[in-house]
């Protein structure tokens, strides 16, 4: 099954993003014509709507800053509102290089409800710092354990989605650090999630939203996460109470 | 004999049950988060009165200076209001962020329909 770029929506959480933002939103035009790129901008105080919308995206502008997750997830209900059949999460500092969208979307396409562009799998030289890499180290084992299948990135935010998910993230997202929770929950509800080696940059401007003590608290939040995810039934997947 | 401590207690949780009744009489505390607060003046004012109750209760725990029990009692009552209103304020922010997320969404749509007014 193809999917038509027309149905593909970029999704682009952005905080504070002024000088990368539309450079972002114009190489992902170009890499993808014909798809909808949604900034979403999560109480930024400088001119990132502006420069979104002056590159041409669509722009949620959040009222006030409500984390990457609840930013992601209002992403995801506008996909499932409009009917697209496939999000794309891209970052809005430039990190991500928009010419690998492709090779999501050819996963998706094979049948995966979620595709995660990794950055240890061989391509790119991407090397994280030592307290980074070992949390992330932790959270691929623990869901490699939890979930019986094979993860070696689980914090990248470079990932496409297909319609089954983002009905389902429509719904449930997690909110602060959402990306390894999301991948447990999605396998917990018996969704088909996949790597694919990615590419990834340099950041172009800003500086990791993630620093010293926010780390400890992101490894230890994650861990919870997916422990209380663990203990609690599958989630199922008829429509409940949006959480 | 009454002691100066059972007064004071007794006076204590007579004093926090008339405030939250006021509170909730002035409409400025809601019933449903008012509950748990008149159990627990309750609670301490059925100690305050009843001495005996108390012994029996420090003595069943282990407590040699019977008035430590009622701190005892305070504490976890205490306890237990903070953690309900950790769960009240983990709600709160849920939906507040649901709002946030239908408020950024409505505003988008109403930004395209004024869009295609104009180009219309």
């Amino acid at each position: 099954m193809t999917i038509d770029a027309k149905r593909i929506v970029v999704l682009v959480p952005a905080r504070n993003e002024e000088h990368s933002v539309a450079d972002v939103v114009l190489e992902v035009s170009a890499a993808l014509p014909g798809a909808t790129v949604v900034v979403i901008d999560d109480g930024s105080t400088d001119r990132t709507a502006d420069e979104a919308r002056r590159a041409g995206a669509v722009v949620l502008s959040m009222p006030f800053n409500v984390g990457i997750g609840g930013a992601m997830q209002t992403g995801f209900i506008y996909a499932r509102e409009r009917g697209f059949r496939a999000a794309v999460q891209v970052d809005g500092d430039g990190q991500h290089v928009p010419s690998e969208i492709p090779r999501l979307i050819e996963c998706l396409e094979e049948g995966a409800d979620m595709v995660i562009g990794a950055r240890f799998l061989g391509r790119g030289d991407y090397r994280a710092p030592l307290l980074r890499r070992l949390g992330m180290h932790l959270f691929s084992a623990a869901l490699t354990v939890l979930t019986r299948r094979s993860f070696h990135d689980t914090t990248s935010g470079f990932r496409a989605t297909g319609r089954r998910g983002i009905e389902f993230f429509a719904r449930t997202y997690p909110s602060d650090y959402p990306e390894p929770e999301a991948i447990l929950l999605l396998c917990r509800a018996g969704y088909d999630v996949r790597e694919v080696p990615a590419r990834i940059r340099e950041r172009e401007s800003g500086a990791s939203s993630i620093t010293f003590f926010r780390s400890i608290y992101y490894m230890i939040k994650v861990l919870l996460a997916i422990a209380m995810g663990m203990t609690r039934r599958a989630p199922v997947r008829r429509r409940g109470e949006e959480r | 004999m009454i002691s100066r401590v059972q007064v004071v207690s007794i006076l204590g949780s007579l004093t926090l049950l008339v405030l939250i009744l006021e509170l909730v009489r002035r409409g400025k505390l809601a019933e449903r988060y008012s509950l748990l607060w008149i159990a627990t003046g309750a609670v301490l004012l059925v100690f305050s009165l009843w001495r005996g109750l108390l012994d029996r209760f420090a003595a069943a725990v282990g407590i040699f200076y019977p008035p430590s029990a009622l701190f005892l009692v305070g504490l976890v009552f205490i306890l237990l209001l903070i953690l309900h209103f950790s769960v009240i304020v983990s709600r709160l922010a849920r939906k507040n962020r649901r709002l946030a997320q239908r408020l950024a969404l409505l505003d988008e749509r109403i930004r395209e329909m004024e869009k295609e007014k104009i180009d219309g």
